[in-house]
């Protein structure tokens, strides 16, 4: 028995305090600076000044429904072509990515990286500049083109990064048995290997899916009229409009409507791929 | 004509030789089991016959059409050659069914219609056409590798090509296999076999060969090649699986 409490006394830090006491004085320190660092905040913050220019609601109100019917709607529009655009151009790279063709790799990785490297803007202002380059070359769609052609080279950059390891991830032997039934590559690739990729990066894709939704606010940048304006141009208009930065709040929290239930779902999807099948 | 004729073949991956001048042929109709110790070649020699592993040199006929000739089209020429896999290798988001329809409609062109009745028979064959509408996933081993099975049967193969069709199954699951391959072997099926079951290729087997070290060390029927060996490399070989305790 004695040499229980001998043993006991051994592990006691002499004249200190035990690494779990040392944690908890620590904790509580870290909540006491957190606490004042809200109230001093809140009590220096002009409430009224925040509730008038942030959440006035007569403004807000002045920005419906033309909120959701433009801005929203042209947001999505914008999102959906570049993505539809990037998805194909970034399944493509990612096949010339991993073709025996040497010249078709090559390309592959230069594109995937100069786009993965330049700033989203640059790549927009490139794009307003594109008929000096073409005379008398115009996208279809106008603005619209723009905005897909922006936001699909931007994205397929990323997409074709995740469709490469989608497609790396099917195993070998599916092309095997593929070929082996009298298959030809392009066949197998299409009817046996995509279709298999394709489900195992569907979380990242949904991902790739919420960032491009946040970067159509870029389209900003192409000039766009007040019925081509999406959300973020919609909020800033209406600011200067009304000289109030509510609308601003409003586009804001209109982008997180979208964007966490998105982000959700692809963390979902992620989990549940991971855990089974 | 031979089915299968093959001719001073010989495959590196980099340095390493692992076929090293196999000559060697199947005439229709016959089962021929191969036989040798893992890294032997015969895996890719099997490999070799349907250009799944493009050879370094030599020739391989099947139906009397070189495959090594650069100006055959090679996705014709595999239509007539089944192969079965130690993997299995369904396709996991297609259901049996489709998994044994798909070639058929996309290489052979024939009608939905045409390819299900055909699948249907195949799947009759291996004893699995309640599974019809399941997906690999649901089935167990033995069931997927006779899914496999059916699946190249469909393409009315010439020649089918079997990879250890049974080392990846659990013990159990071993015979219901063997009996759908032994049943095909007396339908007259043109088969060659890379096998570890020394007792399927004893008694199926038209002719047996062992490799060892990329070559074809002995060559003949399963009596002599299994029961009576000549070559010490096969008693040793055959003293190891028969005997795996002692």
């Amino acid at each position: 028995m004695s040499s229980v409490t001998e043993q006991q006394q051994a592990l006691r830090p002499r004249g200190g305090l035990s690494p779990r006491k040392k944690q908890r004085i620590s904790r509580g320190i870290q909540y006491a600076v957190l606490v004042i660092v809200v109230v001093v905040l809140a009590a220096i913050a002009d409430w009224p000044a925040i509730s008038q220019s942030f959440l006035n609601m007569d403004v807000a109100r002045e920005g419906l429904p033309e909120l959701f019917t433009v801005a929203l709607k042209n947001t999505v529009i914008y999102t959906i072509t570049g993505y539809a655009f990037g998805f194909v151009l970034g399944l493509v790279l990612a096949l010339m990515r991993l073709s025996s063709v040497g010249p078709y790799r090559w390309i592959a990785a230069t594109y995937i990286e100069i786009f993965r490297g330049l700033p989203a803007l640059v790549i927009f202002l490139m794009i307003i500049n594109l008929p000096l380059a073409f005379p008398g070359f115009r996208l279809p769609g106008d603005v619209y083109g723009q905005a897909a052609l922006g936001l699909g080279l931007v994205s397929a950059a990323y997409m074709a990064e995740t469709f490469r390891a989608g497609l790396q991830a099917v195993p070998k032997g599916q092309m095997e048995a593929a070929r082996s039934l009298g298959m030809p590559y392009m066949r197998a690739m299409v009817s046996i290997i995509i279709p298999q990729a394709v489900r195992i990066v569907i979380p990242p894709l949904t991902n790739e899916l919420v960032l491009l939704f946040k970067d159509s606010s870029l389209v900003l940048f192409l000039g766009v009229t007040a019925s081509q304006a999406e959300l973020a141009k919609f909020g800033n208009d209406e600011a200067a409009t009304f000289a109030n930065p509510t609308p601003i709040f409003v586009a804001g929290v209109t982008y997180l409507l979208i964007t966490v239930p998105l982000g959700y779902l692809a963390r979902r999807l992620e989990a549940r791929q991971g855990g089974g099948r | 004509m031979s089915t299968v004729e093959i001719r001073n073949l010989h495959k590196s991956f980099g340095d390493l030789e692992v076929l090293r001048g196999i000559d060697f042929s199947v005439e229709s109709g016959q089962v021929v089991c191969i036989i040798g110790p893992s890294g032997s070649g015969k895996s890719t020699l099997l490999r070799c016959v349907n250009l799944l592993e493009q050879p370094t040199s030599g020739q391989v006929f099947v139906d009397g059409i070189e495959l090594t000739d650069p100006d055959v089209d090679i996705d014709a020429a595999r239509r007539r050659i089944g192969m079965v896999f130690q993997q299995f290798n369904l396709f996991p988001h297609l259901t049996v069914m489709r998994n044994i329809t798909i070639a058929q409609e996309r290489v052979l062109k024939r009608s939905r219609a045409e390819a299900e009745r055909i699948a249907t028979e195949n799947l009759k064959k291996v004893g699995l056409l309640e599974k019809a509408k399941a997906y690999p996933a649901q089935l167990s081993g033995g069931q997927q590798q006779r899914v496999a099975i059916a699946r190249a049967l469909a393409m009315n193969p010439s020649l089918m090509l079997f990879d250890e069709p049974t080392s990846a199954l659990d013990p159990e699951l071993v015979g219901e296999v063997l009996s759908v391959m032994r049943q095909l072997a007396q339908d007259g099926m043109t088969m060659l076999v890379v096998t570890h079951e020394m007792s399927f290729a004893r008694e199926v087997a038209d002719r047996v060969v062992f490799m060892d070290h990329g070559v074809i060390v002995e060559d003949g029927p399963p009596e002599q090649v299994i029961g009576n060996p000549k070559h010490e490399r096969t008693r040793e070989f055959l003293r190891r699986v028969l005997n795996p305790v002692g």
